[in-house]
Formats: structure tokens, sequence, C-alpha cells
């Protein structure tokens, strides 16, 4: 603690947090930063541009951050928004956790044998490009219920990445190794599991990191799209997309920023979490 | 790492032939011969070194007699037994380190038993004489990343030696190494050679290396490679860079192998190759010194 109140990254990074909320606090409150008058010497530039003066973005429209703060330490309290929580971490969870299941060993088998590569890679390429949200009204007529619907919109969120770092990080280890390994006698499995395995490790850990994130990006949109899932089940709280939906819905604008601020930190609460699992399964990186 | 040495298994040292290999890539009309009806002996219990200007086909040999690669015609065989694919007699250190990264110092050595199952208490008693023969006890529980350069090389070749092939390829192994840890590293490898004259075949385009750690000097042509000419270097061992410095004997044979490389790379100077201008460069720099 002490180590890290004495680092100037700290500080860096405190202070660049700080300005930002004070810009956006005062910026909120002028209700006249970026308001639509104080355009009012640029009408005619802009109009020549084509612009209205209606389409201009107006900060006053945002809520402040003690606004938001004073409607999140509400909200704090409130079982429904920690089940948003508890519903977007769960369906992250079980399609990033899927994803890696059947991802890493699938990427593999694509890097290690022509003939999976020759069956499995050409489906593969024309399902990747598709966009994981344009899965979702798909998988809604699909899958059985909404729940299991999102899951496997979040899974091909994470997959996708997944199979292709595994992949290209299998393909990308030195042949000196696998020469190496041969002339001291490996067999074929030995080298799968001594040689090709840990070598891909450091990429199957960067394409977990990112798909974590993707993963994060889907969820939401799926929740909002979707309507949030199980709430027709009678549980309310169906995820954080669906909390910020439901407040823009409701016109609580205040709500709308805690949502998102929740999403931010859970996005990097479980980055950070793969990350530490990174460094723990490929130990011999961070000696650099 | 006790001074009564485990019972060490017996060097069996191999002798490879080499006879009229060739080795061309590519297919008709693009067709590239790197080797051409290359014959010579890499002889029991010697160590051979081949010296031949870079990009000369030297790495494409080293494939040839690792067993990586089959030759397009001629034979390559071992103690008589034609080569047909990697083995554990015949192990090659590589330019760069072939280390794996993901393992430390211990586990990399140990590799080769236990990937065929041969790990015995005799085996890693070996294990532990060679990480002391090294000098990187202290370094076992490292992973290859936080080693010197030096320090790596010397970890590969207890990673080949514990392995106990009938002959050592090393592939311009000291390549990259600072001028100091270079020598320190001819001397030491040097000295575990007169230790145990295991068969050694050798690997570079660095005369002074050659000469100094040498019994056989092949001279190699340019692409596509032959053996220019076979010299014996009779100086006696145990050597020391700093005797050789002052050997006449040592600079005669370099001059001798100097003067061959330079026909070679002329030659094909002529011929407009890079490699060779590379050479001819790195020639008249070295000769200037002499």
């Amino acid at each position: 603690m002490k180590k890290m109140l004495s680092n100037p990254v700290f500080w860096r990074g405190a202070a660049s947090i700080a300005v930002f909320l004070i810009v956006w606090e005062i910026g909120a409150r002028s209700k006249q930063w970026m308001a639509p008058e104080a355009f009012a010497p640029l009408k005619e530039l802009l109009g020549a541009m084509g612009f209205k003066k209606d389409y201009l973005p107006w900060i006053g429209a945002v809520p402040a951050p003690s606004a938001v703060l004073k409607s999140w330490l509400t909200v704090l309290g409130d079982l429904s928004y920690w089940q948003s929580w508890y519903m977007s971490f769960f369906r992250v969870m079980s399609g990033f956790i899927a994803a890696m299941l059947i991802g890493i060993p699938f990427g593999l088998s694509l890097a290690v044998s022509r003939v999976a590569h020759g069956i499995g890679f050409p489906v593969f390429e024309v399902l990747r490009p598709i966009p994981p949200l344009a899965w979702v009204p798909a998988s809604i007529i699909f899958w059985p219920t909404q729940e299991s619907a999102i899951a496997f919109i979040t899974f091909l969120g994470a997959f996708f990445t997944i199979v292709i770092n595994v992949l290209g990080g299998a393909r990308s280890i030195d042949v000196r190794y696998f020469q190496a390994a041969q002339s001291m006698g490996s067999s074929r499995w030995d080298i799968f599991r001594r040689v090709i395995l840990p070598g891909t490790l450091p990429s199957i850990v960067v394409g977990s990191a990112v798909g974590m994130g993707i993963t994060w990006e889907v969820v939401v949109a799926a929740e909002m799209i979707s309507g949030g899932g199980s709430q027709v089940g009678g549980t309310s709280g169906g995820g954080l997309g669906f909390f910020i939906w439901n407040s823009y819905v409701g016109g609580s604008y205040e709500q709308i920023v805690v949502g998102m601020i929740s999403i931010g930190i859970a996005g990097y609460a479980s980055s950070e979490l793969l990350r530490w699992g990174g460094r723990y399964a490929t130990p011999w990186l961070k000696v650099r | 790492m006790s001074e009564a040495a485990p019972a060490l298994p017996p060097i069996v040292p191999g002798e490879i032939l080499v006879q009229g290999v060739s080795k061309s890539y590519g297919a008709a009309r693009f067709r590239k011969e790197v080797v051409r009806e290359c014959s010579f002996a890499i002889e029991r219990a010697k160590l051979t070194v081949m010296v031949g200007p870079s990009g000369c086909g030297k790495s494409t040999l080293i494939r040839l007699l690792a067993g990586f690669e089959q030759p397009t015609e001629g034979t390559v065989t071992l103690d008589g037994a034609p080569i047909t694919g990697p083995n554990r007699d015949r192990l090659v250190l590589f330019q760069e380190t072939a280390l794996f990264p993901w393992m430390t110092t211990w586990e990399n050595i140990l590799y080769g038993p236990r990937a065929r199952g041969e790990l015995s208490r005799e085996t890693a008693e070996f294990g532990e004489f060679l990480l002391a023969k090294v000098g990187l006890q202290d370094f076992r529980d490292k992973y290859p990343g936080q080693l010197s350069g030096g320090m790596q090389r010397r970890a590969e070749l207890a990673r080949a030696m514990i392995n106990n092939p009938k002959v050592m390829i090393l592939d311009e192994p000291f390549r990259g190494l600072d001028a100091m840890t270079k020598e320190l590293m001819w001397e030491y490898y040097s000295r575990l050679y007169e230790e145990n004259r295991r068969t050694n075949f050798f690997v570079t385009t660095d005369i002074d290396e050659a000469v100094f750690l040498a019994d056989r000097v092949l001279v190699m042509s340019n692409i596509p490679t032959q053996v220019r000419a076979v010299i014996e270097v009779d100086l006696p061992r145990p050597r020391r860079l700093s005797d050789l410095v002052e050997s006449d004997r040592a600079n005669d044979i370099k001059k001798q192998a100097l003067s061959i490389l330079h026909a070679e790379a002329m030659r094909s100077f002529s011929r407009g190759s890079k490699a060779a201008a590379d050479f001819v460069d790195a020639y008249l720099k070295r000769a200037s010194r002499a």
C-alpha cells in the first residue's frame, strides 16, 4: 500500500481520473458547455455543413458524477442491482468457460492435425466473421430458453478469438523445438504435451484475455436486445445490460451511468483475474 | 555433484560417412541444388570442423546428418547404418538456443531421458554431474530467459550430453555471443571434448574458431556445397588460446584455409553471390589483421 502511494504511476492514474470527473461535473452542471446556444455563432457555418443545432451533443443532458454517485449509493442497497451483477457475471463466465473448454482443444487439434484442419477450418472461417450479435435472433429461436441463448452468444464472442489465438500460437512454435524434441526421442504425444501445449500457453492467455473483453461487450448487448432474459420467470434482475436498458426506459438517467461504470468495473475485474491466472500459468514469461 | 563421479554411461563415439550426397529443393525449373555430390567422413572420436562461407549449404548438410531431411542422392550412414530420421545418437546444437523456454535448466537437461521414459536415479545423478560440469548448479531452477547467452549454450550442451549421443553436431553454436564469452566457450568446449573424446562435428564460418577447436577442418566450397579441402590440424592438446596466438603452425593452417576460402569466394563473387561478397569483406578484414 505504501509502495503504491509513492509510485508516480499510481498518482498519474489518479490525477487523470480526477480531472476527467471534475471536467464532467462542471460541464454537466454549467448547463452551458456544449449547449446548443453555445454554438450560435457557428450556426451558419454548421448549417452550411448540413448540421442542425438539434443534432449536436449536449453534455448538460448527461447526469453529473455527483448525481450518479448519489444514485449509486441508493442502488447499492438494492438487491436487484446485485442480482444484475450476478446474472451478467454468471452468463459471462459460463459462456467464457465453455469457449475455453471447447475452443482450446479445437484450436490445438486444428494446429496438430491436417485432417482436423481440413475438415474443421473452412466451416470455422465462414462462421468467424459473423458478429456475435447477428446470432441473437437465430439463437433465440434455436435455444429453448432465453438464458441459454444469451450464454450461447456470449460463448461465440470468446470462442472464435480463443481458437484463432490457439491455432496461431501453436503454429508459430519454432521448428527447432520440434527437431530437438524429436532428436531426443520424444513420441508424438510427448511432443504435444511438453512442447506444443506449453508453447501455445502464452497465446491461450492472450486469446482468453481478448475473448473475455468481447464477452462483456456481447453479454450486455444480448441482455438489452433479449429484454434481460428470465424476468418473465419472476426473478428480477436481467443482468447489467438489462439494468441499463431498464433505467433508460424508466427515465432514470443517473442509473444508466451507474450501470455503465459497473460494467467497466466488472470487465476490469475479470481481466485482472485472467491476467493473474495467466501469470501463474506461464511463469517463464515474467522473468524476461 | 559428488567428487566420486556417478557411474557414467560409457561414451561410444560413432562415425558418419557422407557419400556422394546431393540435395536440391523445389521442382523442375525452380530447382535449386544446395549440395552436389558431397563426400566426407566425420571420423570416430575426432572433432571435425566444417568452415565455409555463410549461405553455402552447411545448415542443409546438418539437417541431413540429423535426419530431419533426406538427401536427394547419395547416402549418409552412421557406423554403416543409413540415417533415416532424427535420433538421440546424433544430437544437434542449433545456431540459436533451442532450450525450451517453459522449462527450467534442470527440466531441460532431463528432457531426453524423460521423453524416452528412462528417468531413473542413475540418470538423475548423471544429470547432476552434467549440471555441475557446465557450472550451472546455481541456475538449476531458472528459466532459459534468465540465463546469459553463454550459460544457455552450456545448458544446451548438458541437455545433449545426458542422452550420450554417438555424435554431437554443433551448428555455429557460439554465433551471437560477445567476443569474450565466445573465447571462454571455445576453451570450455575444447576441454570438454578433450575429456570425453566423443565424435564431434562443428560447423562455423570463423576460421580462428575452426583452427583452435579442430582435429580436422573441412573447407567447403560455395553453393552447391562440396568439400574443397581437408586440413589436418596437428596442434597438440590440451589447447589454450594463448598458446595458439603464438603458434606458427596454427597461423600456417589458418592461412592455408583462408587462401582456399578466398579462392572460393572470389570464384563465386564473380558470379555475383551476395553471400560470397560478404565473405570477401570478412576475409579482407581478417587478412589485414593477420
